[in-house]
């Protein structure tokens, strides 16, 4: 027995390290054998989800990057005017004219790209930032001679406007391959030729305005719909099943017609001589028409009405699962039905509200078409003029500024919202 | 029990219908006296929920009156009444703290912030849940969640408190552990307490009186072991504890005792508890532990012919499942004796009874 005990206390301490290696061995084994049962499985819910995921890499994160490029890659004018671009760094002291070598790039890329019919695309870029520069420039290549002792005085006879240090400044800031000239133009910013950042003058300072205004109207149509959807969701929440059904019906029957009708049924509507102004007068309440329609609150009625289904929607399915007990806790508990409400109903409904805010809002920003049908000149958001910047003047530099812009605003806002509400706490559905 | 100063709550005449049809309550007349602890027991749909909810004010008496201190409760809204109320899932605030919770009765009475805290530090101490205070119920078990919810609703020093079957979703061992809990707050704090339950069990453990519930009626209001031991109908012997019905018809009566001729003829003589005359029907009840078994040559004289259809060993004792005049599920508890071994199935025996034991009510429709 004693020679039993010794050697089995001899033999303690090397048994448990030759286990403890095979231990560790059996343990990697184990983990790879997991991870290879595994990876047929990963491969497999790759697979499905890799067409959706292509599709929005495609349709969304591709679009966002190229328009995001758009807005600082300026390749306009180096590509009719290399000999320009190239020149234009040799011009140092910008509070003086540019030295010869300049004016003499300048001229023959004009005679070779009006011969090559390119300069239209050049006036145009030089126009965004210079006022009338595509007619002096076009006037200008039309009256180039062939040969000239100076450039630049011959240039200056033609038109004073090449005697001016403004014009250089906007070859330069055109001259690429980026610029910020956009995305300080969409927030009423310029560069002066001398690299300073100045405040653009007062008649050209509108985008600052208009953003302000596309978040001002889609805040308060956010409120509008929260004002007006909370009693509805809490009606439907909890109404019996059967006439809820009914009325939620009714709710997403806006959903299932075209926006464009909907907006189109509003001007009939709201129009001078339109239903409501029409029943206002009749039922006596006006003594003659009020303008309802082509100004501010046109667009909120309009807006609203489509938006409002957004904020019902996931304020009722919070509002579903908020048990009517609570209510009646707070009650017993001693507090009358406005504080029961206020401390123990609301605050619960935070999830629906603010999800439901979120979405109305983030959509409200984008709003087109309802402002630009029924609003005035001085209701028409953000996206009217990207579309205008789109499509009328095909300048998508500064169209991509104005939607980058309005991109880095919006995640700006949702950041503080988040801060203060929490994107955790939001209930979507 | 029924002191001589007025009772705390009276409810005096109180029916409850909802749509106009079914009765709910029928004529409830209960008072509640001040500090003692009763409980409404009763199947469900028996109107012991509607009879609390309407002392709670959430529903309201379609006639009748409920007064409180001697002061009608008709126009006070459930806010005003002073009552702390207990629900069935607890019903704790999800977007408060625990102790937020439990002052939140002191918040909505406007009490200073140094005796919310105060008051609410000292009501979760007293269900222990003192260091839990900063979490959300959501992260607290059962068990807990029910502590809270008893402090909330004590913290306001209420002049009554109401539980809605506060144990229902607990599990049997919880469950038996926070009735004696909740009785020893009730002991000790000397508050009113009315408390609704299905569960017989819980009801005894509990309670100083029980109003019996069913069909919206009170069957019986005593105190536990008056239930237990004199049940004044079939009903309430049915329903608390166990019980062996056998039909008869009545004999004779002869003060408090009554001959019964049972359906296989045998007769029996019981205790008259709730008898109309001789010729009347009535089922006799009987304690599976109050029968005694004998054999067949010594037995005594009240005693019924038996044969047992299986024996159920249950540790402390055997429950012996006999036929009796006619009843296959006659159950008896027999307690391990040493001199005494358990019969086996298919012996022919003797039950016998004290006419105590044996109690003549109200007949059930077989």
């Amino acid at each position: 027995m004693p020679s039993d005990l010794a050697l089995s206390q001899a033999a303690r301490p090397q048994q448990p390290q030759a286990d403890r290696a095979a231990e560790r061995a059996e343990r990697a084994q184990l983990k790879s054998r997991l991870r290879r049962a595994e990876r047929m499985k990963q491969l497999k819910a790759f697979g499905l989800i890799a067409p959706l995921l292509l599709f929005l890499l495609i349709t969304f994160v591709v679009p966002i990057a190229d328009m995001m490029l758009r807005s600082v890659h300026d390749t306009d004018l180096s590509e009719v005017w290399p000999r320009t671009t190239a020149a234009i760094e040799q011009w140092e002291d910008r509070t003086q004219l540019p030295p010869e070598p300049v004016y003499a790039a300048i001229a023959q890329d004009m005679k070779d790209s009006r011969a090559n019919r390119t300069i239209a695309q050049a006036a145009r870029r030089l126009n965004y930032d210079a006022n009338g520069a595509r007619t002096f420039v076009m006037g200008t290549a039309r009256r180039l001679p062939d040969t000239a002792e100076s450039w630049k005085s011959t240039m200056i006879d033609i038109d004073e406007a090449w005697g001016e240090i403004d014009t250089f400044g906007a070859i330069a800031r055109a001259s690429g391959p980026f610029t910020s000239f956009y995305l300080l133009n969409a927030i009423d910013l310029e560069k002066t030729a001398t690299g300073e950042i100045v405040s653009a003058p007062e008649q050209e300072a509108v985008y600052v305005d208009i953003f302000t205004r596309t978040f001002v109207i889609s805040m308060t149509v956010t409120l509008i719909c929260a004002l007006l959807g909370f009693p509805v969701a809490y009606l439907l929440a909890n109404l019996p099943p059967k006439i809820a059904n009914v009325m939620m019906i009714l709710v997403l029957l806006p959903f299932w017609t075209s926006l464009l009708v909907r907006t189109a049924a509003w001007v009939v509507l709201l129009q001078e001589q339109g239903l409501v102004n029409d029943a206002l007068i009749f039922t006596g309440i006006l003594d003659e028409p009020v303008r309802l329609i082509y100004n501010r609150i046109g667009v909120y009625i309009a807006m609203v009405h489509i938006l409002l289904p957004f904020m019902i929607l996931p304020l009722y399915s919070v509002m579903k699962g908020i048990k009517p007990v609570y209510m009646k806790a707070a009650t017993s508990l001693g507090a009358p039905p406005t504080t029961a409400f206020l401390r123990v109903y609301l605050p619960q409904t935070i999830p629906g509200l603010s999800a439901g805010g979120l979405l109305v809002f983030i959509i409200s920003i984008g709003y087109y078409i309802t402002p630009a049908l029924v609003g005035g000149a001085a209701d028409q958001m953000i996206s009217y003029f990207i579309a205008f910047y789109t499509s009328d003047t095909v300048n998508w530099g500064m169209a991509s500024a104005l939607g980058a812009v309005l991109l880095v605003a919006t995640m700006i806002l949702y950041g503080v919202y988040n801060r203060l509400i929490g994107a955790d706490k939001m209930r979507l559905g | 029990m029924a002191g001589t100063q007025a009772p705390l709550v009276a409810f005096e005449g109180v029916q409850k219908t909802y749509d106009g049809e079914t009765i709910v309550v029928k004529d409830l007349n209960l008072d509640i006296e001040k500090g003692e602890f009763l409980t409404m027991l009763g199947p469900s749909g028996s109107g012991k929920t509607t009879s609390l909810m309407m002392l709670a004010g959430f529903e309201n008496p379609t006639h009748g009156d409920i007064r409180l201190g001697g002061r009608s409760l008709k126009d006070t809204p459930p806010h005003k009444r002073d009552i702390g109320m207990v629900f069935q899932n607890y019903a704790l605030f999800p977007h408060m703290t625990v102790e937020e919770n439990v002052a939140f009765p002191l918040k909505v009475r406007k009490a200073s912030k140094s005796e919310q805290v105060d008051r609410a530090r000292k009501a979760l101490d007293m269900v222990q849940l003192g260091g839990l205070g900063k979490r959300r119920p959501g992260q607290l078990s059962g068990g807990q969640q029910q502590r809270v919810a008893l402090a909330r609703a004590l913290v306001f020093e209420p002049q009554i408190v109401l539980m809605d079957e506060p144990l229902g979703a607990l599990d049997k061992q919880l469950r038996e552990h926070m009735q004696l809990e909740i009785k020893h707050i009730h002991e000790s704090l000397g508050v009113t307490v009315v408390y609704v339950t299905h569960d017989q069990s819980e009801a005894l453990t509990m309670s100083d009186r029980i109003a019996v519930f069913n069909d919206g009626i009170i069957q019986q209001l005593d105190s536990p072991s008056g239930l237990y031991e004199s049940p004044q109908n079939s009903f309430v012997a049915h329903f608390i504890g166990e019980n062996n019905i056998l039909n008869g018809t009545v004999e004779s009566i002869d003060g408090g005792e009554c001959a019964v001729r049972l359906e296989n003829g045998e007769r029996i003589i019981a205790q008259a508890v709730n008898v109309d005359g001789p010729g009347s029907r009535t089922s006799l009840s009987f304690r599976p532990e109050r029968v005694e078994i004998e054999d067949v040559e010594d037995h005594h004289d009240n005693a019924l012919k038996a044969r047992v259809a299986e024996t159920i060993y249950m540790g402390d004792h055997v429950r012996i499942r006999m036929n009796v005049a006619g009843n296959d599920d006659f159950m008896v508890k027999m307690r391990f004796r040493s001199n005494r071994r358990p019969p086996a199935a298919g012996e022919e025996m003797y039950v016998s009874f004290a006419p105590k034991d044996c109690l003549a009510l109200d007949p059930v429709a077989a």
